[in-house]
């Protein structure tokens, strides 16, 4: 039995890793169809990624361990922070070991590491990268664990499994706060994985980028892995959020039947985010980085309006 | 609909209230703003409705009428009406730290709640815990009209507070009594025309909207 | 006789309205408040015969407290009538005022004087909140009558205070319905004031608290009490003279015996003092701030509004500090300084008219000048900074004595702020009053009536009590108690 909940958790790797760049197509490709393009396909990424790998490394003179470290970093802590998050069951035997404090300090590890390594070769576009980078987390960061703690407390745990178990008991009905913390998290998401209003991913003009700008002197099997990162955090990101508000359709036990039918709903889930997503992306322009602030605020305000109505209402 | 789904579906609609206050405190443009009064005026008369149909009082219905075509539908398109004729609808205000103001409300909702705790636990009413949500409202109103320098937008910030007022009664005891309820809209509504005519005088006068250049009344040694 | 005082404003507000700016129009405006007057009069005969009562299906109560702020507000504005019917006459002259505005302003003195009269006699205390918000509605236009520059300035700053404190004490009022439909039941019936003086002491003390503190901001802010007097000087000072009289004389006074109906209230719940304590704070403030505030002005408009800032917080004052004494001597407080700064204001319109300004520096030669606007000033300073043998210093002489009784610390500082407002006013009166005439003084016709009437008054309250004023003061000293 033990065993045969090790392979759900393998199982669930596995599609991390495959169905995350599968993700990334699907919304680059409603991208292309919403602004009249031909699209390249729902498989580009898995071509760039794999191309990326065949090539070779240039790595600058003056890079040091860090710089080469931090790939490895980012996409282990990637695929670690997708063993704790329920995709498809409930019994994740690593996640009991892992609540979502522990999961935001992984994002927070890998952001670190991008950040240093971005200043870490010395050209002037990595610094600031690094710069805006470190300023989006520190509003973003407190934002974050505010969002959680309400979830928290409405399910009073900080395990993402127990959430999802009083989720699913129905003792949580028309919560306000956690509608509150709902919008919050998607203002925080749409900041931590680099969407529209915050950072663009599609574009390497200088003026506005913010995490191509750390990666910029990457290149070879480096830039893959953190490329292949960064999908997954997006595809993390909406498992997350999907776990937290609205996990209906995650298996309880590890039945076969019941963990093919979540994966089926994960799909469907996906999908329906996407096509969210690239509405938000296609209704926002970019904001203007000093008006970060206020984005962020937001979603500090909220979560902690969430809170309070706990507090207040319930 | 069961007093439980009624109760939470009342504390919905009191954190709908309290977002649309929130969002009127950092909202740059003219329309936004009364669009985000229109949606407030709009969650008080549901809620209205749904806290008449709980207590089984049938005043609450007209209340909640009265709140659905004055806050909904009159007063919005007067501030339309006054807002395209002032030509006023393109300008942005300049609103001052938006993150503080924020921090402020925040801290008035705290406020309110730890001054509404003793009184909460007196009532017995299934609204009783929205009150320290009411008197956040009137609370934010009142920031909002402090921090604002723009006349129009200080009338929204006094009729978001009078929105406040309007939801402290429902919660509190169900509602005042109709006599009070009709008399206190009655006052909006002259309080809504004489508003209108200032802002024709402040426009002629002034040449703005902008309060700041109403000044000259200072104290002098 | 409570329907003729109620609806012979309102009805004489739309024929006014209706007929515009004639000849007759002032006519008929000062034949509405003596009606008004007539009304009043009769009404406080019956409340005397009778003792009080309830009228309209307990929607009226009166009794010796509100009856004779009746009297006092019909006959103060019939006497304000009579004097604007000469001061607007100039004032259209001068062309100030145009023939729409001169309808607007007839108009809607009657329907602030109708919102007073309402405030003063309703029993239902969320209807007392209606009749104070439609009396400030209704003035608003009328302070920004001239529409210059600063008077605009000065009614958006009314209408935008008043409108924020007013809204606090209708949340005061909501946590009283709270409070009292517990004990009294749901409906129109909980808040009725007579119904809820008889129980208050089963009403809900935190509850009661937390109320009076929104109330005292709330009503507080329209007594014009330091912190919250901003609007005050300027709404007084650049509105129409007539309309500074009544706000000054009468508005006051009706804000204040709104927070004097809830502070008994209260008391009687609390059982403890913390009401008073904080009206006894507020009015010390308000003394000493207005006090020190007269010594810089120079506007003689805006002085005198600082002066009634001043008197309310004695009144404010000593309503708070309790007893028979203080209660007696604040009933008596409102009463003559209402009647002493209306005059006074009769005479600084006047004035300011003589000489086209309202800075103190340019007016000169008033005696000389003009003998009833120099000395009607003269002697009404003299009443209000409280000489004796004008009623104003009977009523401060009993606060004073109450002070020194009951609360001997706070007598210094009450002395204090009296002192300084004394010096101050008259320092800034005996230069424009003596001298020579200056060359840009023209003469204008007065009203006289209105001056003569409200000095003999004060004289004779200073000297004499009437056997059925002390009587009704002694009546509503024990309902307050």
């Amino acid at each position: 039995m033990k065993l045969y909940r090790f392979v759900i958790e393998f199982l669930q790797l596995a599609i991390l890793l495959g169905v995350a760049p599968a993700f990334t197509g699907w919304v680059r490709m409603l991208k292309c169809w919403s602004q009249g393009r031909t699209s390249a396909g729902i498989f580009q990424p898995y071509r760039d990624i794999l191309k990326l790998f065949s090539k070779d490394i240039f790595l600058a003179d003056n890079a040091s361990w860090i710089f080469r470290f931090t790939p490895y970093l980012v996409f282990g802590t990637a695929v670690l922070a997708g063993a704790i998050i329920p995709m498809l069951s409930l019994e994740l035997p690593i996640a009991s070991t892992a609540d979502v404090i522990v999961l935001v300090a992984l994002f927070a590890i890998a952001r670190f590491f991008t950040a240093l390594a971005g200043m870490d070769i010395g050209t002037a576009f990595g610094g600031m990268g690094s710069s805006r980078e470190m300023t989006i987390a520190s509003l973003a960061e407190p934002a974050m664990l505010m969002a959680i703690f309400t979830v928290s407390l409405a399910s009073k745990s900080t395990s993402l499994s127990q959430m999802v178990h009083v989720i699913y008991s129905g003792q949580i009905a028309l919560r306000p706060s956690l509608a509150f913390a709902f919008f919050a998290f998607i203002l925080i998401a749409l900041a931590e994985t680099g969407r529209i209003p915050v950072d663009n991913p599609a574009t390497h003009l200088e003026l506005t980028m913010i995490h191509e700008a750390m990666i910029l002197e990457y290149s070879g099997r480096h830039l893959a892995l953190i490329e292949w990162a960064s999908m997954m955090k997006l595809f993390l990101f909406v498992m997350l959020g999907v776990a937290a508000f609205a996990p209906w359709g995650i298996a309880e036990s590890g039945d076969i039947i019941a963990i093919s039918l979540a994966f089926v709903f994960m799909l469907l889930k996906l999908v329906i985010v996407g096509i969210v997503l690239v509405m938000i992306e296609t209704g926002l322009a970019k904001m203007r980085i000093f008006r970060l602030t206020e984005f962020l605020g937001s979603a500090f305000l909220l979560a902690t309006l969430g809170m309070l109505s706990f507090f207040i209402l319930e | 609909m069961d007093l439980n789904v009624a109760a939470q579906l009342n504390s919905f609609l009191a954190a709908f209230v309290l977002l649309t206050a929130f969002g009127m405190l950092v909202q740059r443009r003219m329309y936004g703003l009364v669009h985000l009064f229109t949606w407030q005026g709009f969650f008080l008369s549901i809620n209205t409705a749904v806290v008449g149909f709980v207590a089984g009082k049938h005043h609450l219905y007209i209340s909640s009428i009265l709140t659905l075509s004055l806050k909904v539908i009159l007063l919005p398109y007067i501030l339309h009406v006054l807002i395209r004729r002032l030509k006023v609808h393109k300008e942005v205000e300049v609103v001052v730290n938006i993150p503080m103001t924020m921090m402020m409300g925040i801290a008035l909702v705290i406020f309110s709640y730890y001054l509404m705790a003793p009184v909460t636990q007196l009532s017995t009413l299934v609204t009783r815990s929205t009150l320290a949500v009411a008197l956040a409202t009137v609370m934010i109103g009142l920031l909002m009209m402090i921090t604002r320098k723009h006349a129009v937008t200080q009338i929204i910030g006094f009729l978001a507070m009078e929105n406040g007022l309007f939801f402290a009664a429902t919660s509190a005891t169900y509602g005042m009594p109709l006599v009070v309820e009709l008399g206190v809209a009655l006052d909006i509504l002259i309080a809504a025309f004489i508003f209108g005519i200032f802002f024709f005088h402040i426009h002629t006068t002034f040449d703005s909207l902008d309060v700041d250049q109403m000044a000259r009344l200072k104290e002098e040694d | 006789m409570l329907l003729v005082l109620l609806l012979v404003p309102l009805f004489a507000a739309v024929i006014l309205g209706f007929i515009g700016d004639r000849k007759f129009a002032p006519e008929i405006n000062i034949a509405g408040s003596a009606a008004t007057f007539v009304g009043g009069a009769g009404l406080a005969l019956q409340v005397y015969e009778q003792g009080p009562m309830l009228a309209g299906g307990k929607f009226f109560f009166v009794d010796a407290f509100n009856v004779y702020l009746a009297v006092l507000t019909s006959f103060v504005s019939m006497t304000t009538a009579i004097f604007s019917r000469r001061y607007m006459r100039r004032e259209k002259e001068h062309g100030r005022v145009g023939h729409v505005r001169m309808r607007f302003y007839h108009a809607m003195f009657q329907l602030f004087i109708f919102a007073m009269l309402l405030c003063l006699l309703t029993n239902n205390i969320g209807v007392l909140w209606i009749a104070m918000e439609l009396a400030t509605l209704s003035t608003v236009l009328l302070v920004s009558l001239y529409r210059t520059p600063t008077a605009i300035e000065a009614a958006w700053k009314y209408f935008i205070l008043c409108g924020v404190g007013i809204a606090q004490a209708l949340f005061g009022t909501v946590l009283l319905y709270f409070a009292a439909e517990k004990v009294l039941g749901e409906g129109g019936e909980a808040l009725l004031w007579t119904n809820l003086s008889q129980v208050s002491g089963s009403l809900e003390p935190t509850v009661l608290s937390l109320a009076f503190v929104f109330l005292m901001v709330g009503y507080g802010t329209k007594v014009g009490l330091v912190p919250l007097h901003n609007w005050l000087p300027d709404a007084h000072s650049e509105g129409p003279t007539p309309i500074s009289a009544v706000l000054s004389g009468l508005l006051l006074n009706i804000a204040l015996y709104a927070l004097v109906r809830c502070k008994v209230l209260v008391d009687g719940s609390t059982g403890t003092h913390r009401a008073g304590n904080i009206m006894m704070g507020f009015g010390l403030l308000s003394i000493l701030v207005a006090a020190f505030s007269l010594l810089r002005q120079k506007d003689i408009k805006r002085m005198f509004s600082y002066s009634s800032i001043e008197h309310m917080g004695i009144a404010t004052f000593a309503f708070g500090l309790g007893g028979p004494i203080a209660t007696f001597g604040a009933l008596l407080h409102m009463l003559v300084h209402s009647l002493a700064k209306s005059s006074i204001f009769f005479t600084v319109g006047h004035a300011s008219q003589m000489h086209r300004t309202q800075e103190m520096d340019k007016i000169r030669g008033l005696f000389k000048g003009n003998g009833l606007v120099g000395w009607g000033l003269m002697f009404g300073v003299m009443a209000i900074v409280g000489m004796p043998p004008f009623g104003v210093f009977t009523s401060e002489f009993l606060i004073l004595t109450a002070t020194i009784k009951d609360a001997p610390l706070l007598t210094p500082f009450l002395l204090l702020g009296l002192g300084v407002a004394f010096a101050a006013l008259f320092r800034r009166v005996q230069p424009m009053v003596s001298g020579d005439i200056p060359s840009y003084q023209k003469p204008i016709k007065v009203a006289h009536l209105p001056v003569l009437l409200h000095m003999v008054l004060v004289l004779i309250l200073g000297v004499y009590m009437p056997a059925f004023l002390n009587n009704w003061f002694h009546t509503a000293v024990e309902l307050l108690k």
